[in-house]
């Protein structure tokens, strides 16, 4: 819980609720007839709405990347140190709309939510949601707030896909694509990580087929090893040693099974955190979209032919210890968008902490992405700033 | 410095307008930028420092980190009009490779390299008894990042055997300024070498 509240924050923001009654067909065929998305704003929107940046959360994100929701809050938005005034997405110059994606658990029409069909909870119901169908309502909410073309378009991991998705879909609607620790599609080893944290909730005897709302219970020990797989995928083997190394929590080895190891308590008390506050049925939607997501497939699997149809500038950044959405795969991205000779920079950071690095404030990152969207903002003719 | 540098005023003069740059090494985009602004280049420059892959975003220009000495295969085949790089071939694992990478990836090609035959480093190494050094040149032996030093003759004997056409060539000083003296004995007078090569 911030004292004071820092001076480069966004400070107390509110999240704001956006309500849809135009239809909305999905990929797979299915139609949400109405939804909602819920989404927060940080600094003000220019006159002729061109200081707008979007972000897009990754697997388990929402709509709070920076500030605070109120003085009690132990920590604040997700993607705190990289929005704020001073800081890469600078809110002094820039109008930040963050949102939580369809399927979500945090305010945007889910699982959780009142399928107005039935008047009963969606539960295991709600379809499967796209990449494609989260850029649609992406779309639909720049609609609303008045945003005809984003500055920016910015995202990590599966934010980085929808960036990717969104330089495709709406090529006249992005001037700047940032993609980071992201990739142009799953290998088989990410969808199969992604499979075993699915079948852990899905056999969690709490689960009950996804109707466990029905039964009062949450299927709390899936969720848990689903999380605690997920996270060991987020770090890196330097990272782990360096924050836990073999330290026992008691000092001394007990013989038994019970977590002895510093790094066994701290997976089960992400797993636990983690586990209260997400829901299930989410968990398994948000996975599903990254194991689908395809882009090159429309376009005979040539990611170049796919990336010819964007128009915007890309910055592709990647991590050294990043093993799920490794360097490599970034510079698939990368290739295929000079093959199609597309303005494109690359940068691959040095750090030991894996895939999280993109949430982390690491000097390197922090600067090149701040002179990025400071050519952003030259390039939209924005303002400078007093220091 | 005011204005552009002299080997890169030269360098500028060989590349066509609107045409496709790859620029190895290419620092903070000084050269890139100059080329998008007067020519309306397209391009890219690779280099491998944080600071100046920074300072390349700053200078609005495309800069894709990457290491030379793991080869060029990310780019296709003639896909871009010239390939540039200045003062860096001395200090690649494997110049003789990366030229051929170079004339494969690019229709042309320019090299700048700094002369192992200029007549100051031949009398220091025939006065001294000692690795030259010089401003151009201001390493000791042992962590010198140019591993690969040679003369216009030794390069020119590599272009040769690799059947590389020279297109045109000059020499600049240290200040990267041109002047006739070396013009009339460039083996000997000239300390930086400009070549502008092709396969064609």
């Amino acid at each position: 819980m911030p004292d004071v509240i820092p001076h480069d924050s966004v400070g107390l923001v509110s999240p704001r609720t956006q309500h849809f009654d135009e239809p909305l067909t999905l990929r797979s065929g299915r139609v949400l007839p109405q939804y909602d998305l819920v989404y927060e704003t940080y600094g003000e929107l220019n006159a002729d709405c061109s200081n707008a940046i979007l972000i897009c959360h990754a697997l388990s994100g929402d709509h709070h990347a920076a500030g605070y929701h109120s003085m009690d809050d132990k920590k604040p938005g997700w993607w705190d140190s990289c929005i704020g005034p001073g800081k890469p997405i600078d809110t002094r110059r820039f109008y930040v709309v963050a949102l939580n994606n369809l399927g979500g658990c945090a305010g945007s029409t889910g699982p959780t939510s009142i399928n107005p069909e039935t008047g009963e909870v969606y539960g295991p119901e709600f379809p499967i949601v796209a990449v494609r169908d989260w850029v649609q309502s992406q779309a639909r909410l720049a609609d609303a707030l008045g945003i005809q073309q984003w500055a920016a378009v910015v995202g990590g991991s599966l934010g980085g896909m929808q960036v990717l998705r969104w330089s495709i879909q709406y090529p006249d609607r992005v001037k700047h694509a940032v993609v980071i620790a992201s990739a142009p599609k799953l290998s088989a080893q990410n969808i199969a990580f992604n499979e075993v944290a699915r079948q852990a909730i899905a056999k969690d005897p709490d689960f009950h087929d996804g109707w466990y709302h029905k039964h009062g219970t949450i299927p709390k020990s899936g969720l848990m090893q689903a999380r605690m797989l997920g996270h060991l995928t987020y770090l890196s083997d330097d990272a782990m040693r360096e924050k836990f190394g073999r330290e026992l929590r008691e000092g001394k080895l007990n013989f038994s099974f019970a977590p002895e190891f510093e790094v066994e308590s701290y997976l089960h008390y992400q797993g636990e955190k983690f586990s209260t506050r997400f829901d299930a049925n989410t968990y398994m939607l948000m996975t599903k979209a990254l194991d689908y997501f395809d882009p090159a497939r429309d376009y005979d699997n040539d990611l170049v032919k796919c990336l010819s149809q964007s128009k915007c500038d890309f910055l592709v950044i990647s991590f050294t210890t990043d093993w799920r959405f490794a360097p490599e795969r970034s510079l698939e991205i990368v290739n295929a968008l000079t093959h199609a000779d597309k303005n494109v920079s690359y940068a691959c950071i040095e750090s030991t902490n894996g895939h999280d690095a993109f949430l982390l404030p690491i000097p390197r990152y922090l600067n090149l992405f701040h002179a990025y969207m400071e050519r952003v903002a030259t390039s939209c003719n924005l303002p400078e700033v007093s220091a | 410095m005011s204005g552009l540098r002299e080997d890169l005023a030269i360098i500028q003069q060989w590349v066509k307008p609107n045409s496709q740059v790859l620029d190895l090494g290419c620092g903070e985009g000084t050269l890139l930028r100059y080329l998008q602004d007067s020519k309306n280049v397209r391009g890219y420059g690779l280099e491998i420092d944080d600071d100046k892959i920074t300072a390349c975003i700053r200078n609005g220009v495309n800069v894709i980190e990457q290491n030379l000495d793991n080869g060029l295969s990310n780019f296709r085949d003639s896909s871009i009009d010239t390939v540039i790089m200045t003062q860096a071939l001395q200090a690649v694992q494997r110049p003789d490779l990366l030229l051929d990478e170079m004339l494969r990836i690019g229709k042309e090609a320019i090299v700048t390299f700094p002369n192992f035959g200029y007549w100051r480093t031949r009398f220091y190494l025939m006065l001294k008894g000692r690795m030259p050094m010089s401003e151009t040149l201001p390493y000791n032996w042992y962590d010198t990042p140019n591993i690969h030093m040679c003369t216009f003759r030794d390069f020119e004997v590599l272009c040769r055997g690799k059947g590389i056409r020279i297109l045109n060539k000059t020499v600049v000083d240290d200040q990267h300024k041109e002047h006739w003296r070396m013009q009339v004995w460039p083996a000997m007078l000239g300390e930086i070498a400009v070549y502008h090569i092709t396969r064609r």
